[in-house]
């Protein structure tokens, strides 16, 4: 069930809200740049594939994301030329090291980065046909709340935040939060809490978070906001190391502790997002 | 600014004036005619330092570009100027900053019965009320015709519309005297949109939004406020404190999460593009 509405249909700027969001789409995203939403993503995607899952990971950044940097790939065909009619979306579409399927923007995209309405079309409709035929979606958001970013979340079902215990992080989270309850009217948020030093460290930010929103964001009666504590990755020399050898944490190194905390992620999204899917 | 007058001094200093502006071989009569015309401006005296005359001749005509020559607010090019820069004041802190958009009810109705010297008499009051309405930090200009613009950065969503009503009103209460003893009035309609908070908007984005607004307001009846209405997502300081409580307890676990490593910053750049 969706629990996203069009709050303001009437309004001239109804074009860069939700529609209807799909399915098993889980948005990552985050407030603040630099907290592993691409990390999360694509190690999430490989844990759900080794789950035996269909999984795409899509480039919501349009083009800005690194995913492609953090998989080592470099297609020579993307969504661009999908726009742009020069390839079929089969075509774009490629096998990433971990198991999973990968759609990437390519840098072409970063042009439409002023998301028109045509672009918004373009990119719902490719969505629509891509959704089903994979048992999970992660779409890979940019920074930020930039109307990009808003409009890829609107079309999950599901909404990650990735943040890190850092007071920077917190802030742009909790904003990033602010933003989806008060614009696309979400209730659950699924939080993330990456580099976390302590076990239990997360889900007290978790805790935290939820305090003050339910202190500060009014909501209407009856549709209050829940976080909804989805793990911590501890903070992990290995994940450095992976990153540095841009091979996937989870086959690097699959017994570290940050590859066992994914491994117990991809498993509560698996019971969230893909069984109660069903 | 500093390396320009450092050249000019160093070569006075070695007498070799190459480098150095002459000002007799510059011709200045058209700017100092435009800052003699302006009321405003001060003119500038060229005896002295031909280092410190030509900048006060620049700052002058700098001046003078920002400006509308009629009622002396800021011109449309300053406001678009302001108005970028509030964008990216915005998207960085989170805090609220309101565009106003104002326009002179049947504005066409004085000029026609009373003529342009009357319009511009009409224009030039209400911008001297709607100056008397700002803070220092506001950015009031003439948009265009009998159309103002002011922008309000740091201005709370909860006081959009007591403020954009203290516009209006001090516009209703003002009697004009275009002729000596003949009074008028007019009113204002007025439209706002906020800055969509965190979020990089367009200049032309924001405007749209408070011009449908003041389209509202006139299409409704004219004479009133009607405010674009955008959810809040300001973080406020005391939102901040909360959320910040944990660092406060020096509970050493906390400090412990933020990577010690300088590596950090490599990992970073591997992973994501940073803003």
């Amino acid at each position: 069930m969706s629990d996203v509405i069009n709050p303001d249909a009437a309004s001239p700027t109804a074009l860069s809200v939700p529609l209807r969001p799909l399915g098993k789409v889980v948005a990552v995203t985050s407030g603040k740049g630099g907290v592993g939403k691409t990390f999360v993503s694509a190690n999430l995607a490989a844990s759900l594939a080794k789950l035996g899952h269909k999984v795409l990971v899509l480039d919501a950044d349009l083009g800005l994301a690194n995913l492609d940097v953090v998989l080592n790939l470099y297609p020579k065909i993307t969504l661009h030329d999908v726009f742009t009619g020069k390839a079929k979306l089969e075509e774009a579409i490629v096998r990433a090291p971990g198991g999973f399927s990968v759609l990437l923007a390519g840098s072409g995209m970063v042009e439409y980065s002023r998301l028109s309405a045509e672009v918004r079309d373009n990119f719902l409709r490719i969505m629509s046909g891509l959704v089903p035929h994979y048992d999970i979606v992660l779409l890979d958001t940019g920074a930020g709340i930039s109307d990009v970013v808003l409009f890829a979340v609107s079309l999950a079902s599901e909404v990650i935040v990735v943040a890190t215990p850092e007071p920077t992080s917190l802030t742009d989270a909790y904003a990033t939060i602010k933003v989806l309850v008060g614009q696309q009217k979400r209730q659950n948020i699924r939080m993330v809490i990456n580099q976390a030093a302590r076990l239990g460290d997360g889900r007290a930010i978790t805790v935290q978070l939820q305090q003050v929103l339910d202190r500060f964001v009014t909501t209407e009666p009856g549709r209050p906001i829940k976080l909804v504590h989805m793990g911590d990755i501890p903070a992990d020399p290995a994940v450095r190391q992976a990153i540095m050898r841009r091979q996937l944490l989870i086959q690097a190194t699959p017994s570290c502790p940050a590859a066992l905390a994914i491994g117990q992620l991809a498993l509560k999204i698996e019971e969230a997002v893909i069984i109660q899917g069903r | 600014m500093l390396d320009f007058d450092q050249i000019i001094l160093h070569t006075v200093a070695t007498d070799t004036p190459k480098s150095s502006v002459e000002l007799h071989r510059l011709r200045l009569d058209d700017a100092r005619a435009l800052l003699e015309r302006d009321a405003t401006s001060i003119l500038p005296s060229p005896g002295g330092d031909a280092t410190v005359y030509l900048q006060l001749v620049i700052d002058g005509l700098c001046e003078l570009s920002l400006k509308d020559p009629l009622t002396g607010l800021s011109n449309r090019r300053h406001f678009r100027a302001m108005q970028e820069r509030t964008i990216d004041g915005v998207a960085r802190s989170g805090e609220p900053a309101l565009l106003l958009m104002l326009d002179i009810d049947h504005f066409k109705k004085v000029n026609d019965t009373h003529g342009h010297i009357a319009g511009d008499r009409v224009l030039q009051a209400v911008a001297k009320c709607l100056a008397k309405c700002v803070r220092p930090m506001d950015t009031l200009a003439r948009y265009g015709g009998e159309e103002f613009a002011v922008i309000l950065p740091n201005c709370h969503t909860g006081y959009g519309s007591a403020v954009a009503e203290r516009f209006r009103q001090s516009v209703e209460a003002l009697d004009i005297e275009f002729a000596p003893g003949v009074t008028l009035r007019v009113t204002v309609s007025v439209g706002g949109a906020y800055a969509p908070e965190w979020i990089r908007s367009t200049t032309s984005l924001w405007t749209e939004r408070a011009d449908v607004q003041l389209y509202r307001a006139k299409s409704e009846g004219r004479n009133r406020v009607f405010l674009d209405q955008q959810q809040e997502i300001y973080v406020s300081a005391e939102e901040k404190s909360l959320l910040f409580s944990h660092l406060a307890l020096g509970d050493p676990a906390w400090i412990e999460s933020v990577p010690i490593e300088n590596s950090s910053a490599a990992k970073v750049g591997a992973m994501q593009r940073v803003n």
